[in-house]
């Protein structure tokens, strides 16, 4: 099952960044074992455009599509077998400690 | 609720109420024989009805038609045991019954081939009239299920309560005070996000159960204050104490598990004297003691010496047996029960454990001692949402003598407080004025 895992800021990170786990090992661990297919870190939400086309008109504005303290600064495309392998692999990425990461599985499109 | 409904509730908890229902008004064999098998559908349901819906739950997938499917066996078991009488194996006739209807629905589907083996085997080991240790097990797994923590707290209730305990839909959204619509669009979601997010269906080990159980006990905590608090379902703290007992019974070395429902048992206890003749609440230190429940005390207390851990529901579980085996009100062991809250808020620093710490403390050393413990646990407004925090003051400032003031906090509680009964008990404390 696939999931995408967005990396988001968190405005009350945990305090002991000594615990921090380290992201280089995670992202190794994870592509080794075939439950990382893809991720990148993000440029900050100031690069961020937002497209949106109405009655036909492009529309072009500067900035994220939504005005939140929390900020997606990444994103880790997962394959596990349930949302319990899922939170396993999230909560052991840096960003589950300084931030807040979202899981979403992809909807199932057979269905 | 029907009055047959509290029938089949009060004599067999879990029992469908819709299809008791149906039974009263259906036309097989004579009265008596339709309330004996009733009586027996709703006996063989509470044990049975969770076990057939977590089995099929396992090999389809599908909630809905599990339940479906175990409730329509429930339902058949009415029409047909007054005029059959009931089978030997009543279980194993339920599961059965609900089996072939999954069949049936499924071979209109034409699904794999795979489910429909397992079914086949399953039919095999419901023959039997001893649970094979797997099915023992899918319950287990149903109730990790729904109460996993990416499901929100509320819906966790809510569909322990629906799927495991069979409780229909409309008495849940009542508690809840949403419509039946409302709550059945939230079970609805919760089920598809199972589906969607792939939560699995699973118990989980080691490390990951030590984490997850916590999440569970809280959910069946939380059923049973339901239950329990003044404007609550009592049947659901009834249901709370069935499902504590099947988890104690399938995870006997879960200290935890077994302390909760030892707290259940001595909570419950009191039931019978906890409201006086107006269903007005009666405090603890004026109820009737001679009402409560000695089996279940003792029971409670047997359940206290199996602990191998001491866990926050452990030393909850000590206080209430504290207050259960007090003879009087007068003889309560407050310089222990102190003790246990000195333990309780070292792994639970809540405000409601530093408010009862502060009352208990006030008991053992004196109003002066409860007073600055109950500054303490105010300290940053923490208790400034709590009508109980000025009970408690009302009655430690009483104690030390100064009636008037307490009145007149007794009252501002009475003020704040929602439910009627404890508003009503509270403004008596107050006195007349």
């Amino acid at each position: 099952m696939k999931y995408m895992m967005l990396v988001c800021t968190d405005v009350e990170p945990d305090p002991d960044h000594e615990n921090y786990p380290d992201v280089e090992a995670w992202v190794a661990q994870n592509d080794a074992a075939g439950r990382r297919l893809q991720g990148a870190q993000l440029a900050p939400a100031s690069a961020a455009t937002t497209v949106r086309v109405r009655n036909g008109q492009l529309l072009v504005s500067d900035g994220p599509f939504a005005e939140v303290k929390e900020m997606i600064v990444g994103f880790d495309l997962l394959e596990c077998a349930d949302l319990d392998e899922a939170i396993e692999v999230a909560r052991a990425h840096p960003m589950a400690w300084a931030g807040r990461i979202e899981i979403r599985p992809f909807a199932d499109v057979d269905q | 609720m029907t009055e047959p409904d509290r029938a089949a509730r009060r004599d067999g908890g879990a029992a469908h109420r819709a299809s008791a229902d149906r039974a009263m008004n259906g036309d097989g064999g004579t009265a008596a024989g339709r309330a004996a098998a009733a009586q027996a559908v709703a006996a063989t349901a509470v044990d049975a009805y969770p076990r057939i819906v977590a089995a099929l739950i396992r090999i389809t997938g599908d909630w809905t038609l599990a339940e479906d499917s175990a409730q329509e066996a429930l339902a058949r078991a009415l029409t047909r045991w007054p005029v059959e009488g009931v089978p030997a194996n009543p279980g194993g006739w339920l599961m059965t019954v609900a089996r072939n209807r999954v069949l049936d629905v499924l071979r209109r589907a034409e699904v794999e081939r795979r489910k429909l083996r397992e079914l086949a085997v399953l039919a095999l080991t419901a023959a039997t009239t001893e649970p094979a240790e797997e099915v023992v097990d899918d319950r287990l797994r149903l109730i990790f299920t729904c109460c996993h923590p990416a499901l929100a707290l509320e819906a966790r209730v809510a569909l322990t309560l629906r799927t495991i305990c069979a409780v229909p839909t409309a008495d849940i959204a009542r508690v809840f005070l949403v419509s039946e619509s409302t709550m059945t669009r939230r079970l609805t979601r919760a089920k598809t996000k199972i589906a969607d997010a792939r939560i699995p269906y699973r118990v989980p080990r080691g490390a990951a159960l030590t984490e997850r159980l916590p999440g569970v006990l809280a959910v069946l905590y939380l059923l049973f204050t339901q239950g329990y608090d003044a404007d609550g379902e009592p049947a659901f703290a009834e249901e709370a104490i069935r499902l504590a007992r099947l988890l104690v019974r399938l995870m006997p070395d879960q200290s935890e598990a077994v302390a909760l429902l030892a707290l259940f048992l001595l909570q419950h206890s009191r039931h019978a004297a906890r409201r006086d003749t107006n269903g007005d609440l009666v405090p603890l230190d004026r109820q009737d003691r001679s009402r409560w429940d000695q089996v279940t005390i003792a029971e409670g207390v047997r359940l206290l010496g199996r602990l191998s851990h001491s866990g926050p529901y452990a030393w909850q579980a000590r206080i209430a047996a504290c207050h259960a085996t007090a003879a009087r009100a007068e003889e309560t062991d407050w310089r222990r029960i102190a003790e246990c809250y000195d333990q309780l808020i070292r792994l639970q620093p809540t405000p409601v454990v530093a408010l009862n710490r502060a009352v208990a403390h006030g008991y053992a050393s004196g109003p002066a001692a409860g007073l600055a413990l109950l500054a303490e646990a105010r300290t940053g407004g923490a208790l400034d949402a709590y009508p109980l925090a000025l009970a408690v003051e009302a009655d430690l400032v009483a104690r030390q003598g100064d009636r008037e003031r307490a009145a007149a906090l007794f009252r501002e509680a009475a003020a704040r407080t929602p439910g009627d009964a404890e508003r009503r008990a509270l403004l008596d404390r107050a006195g007349p004025g």
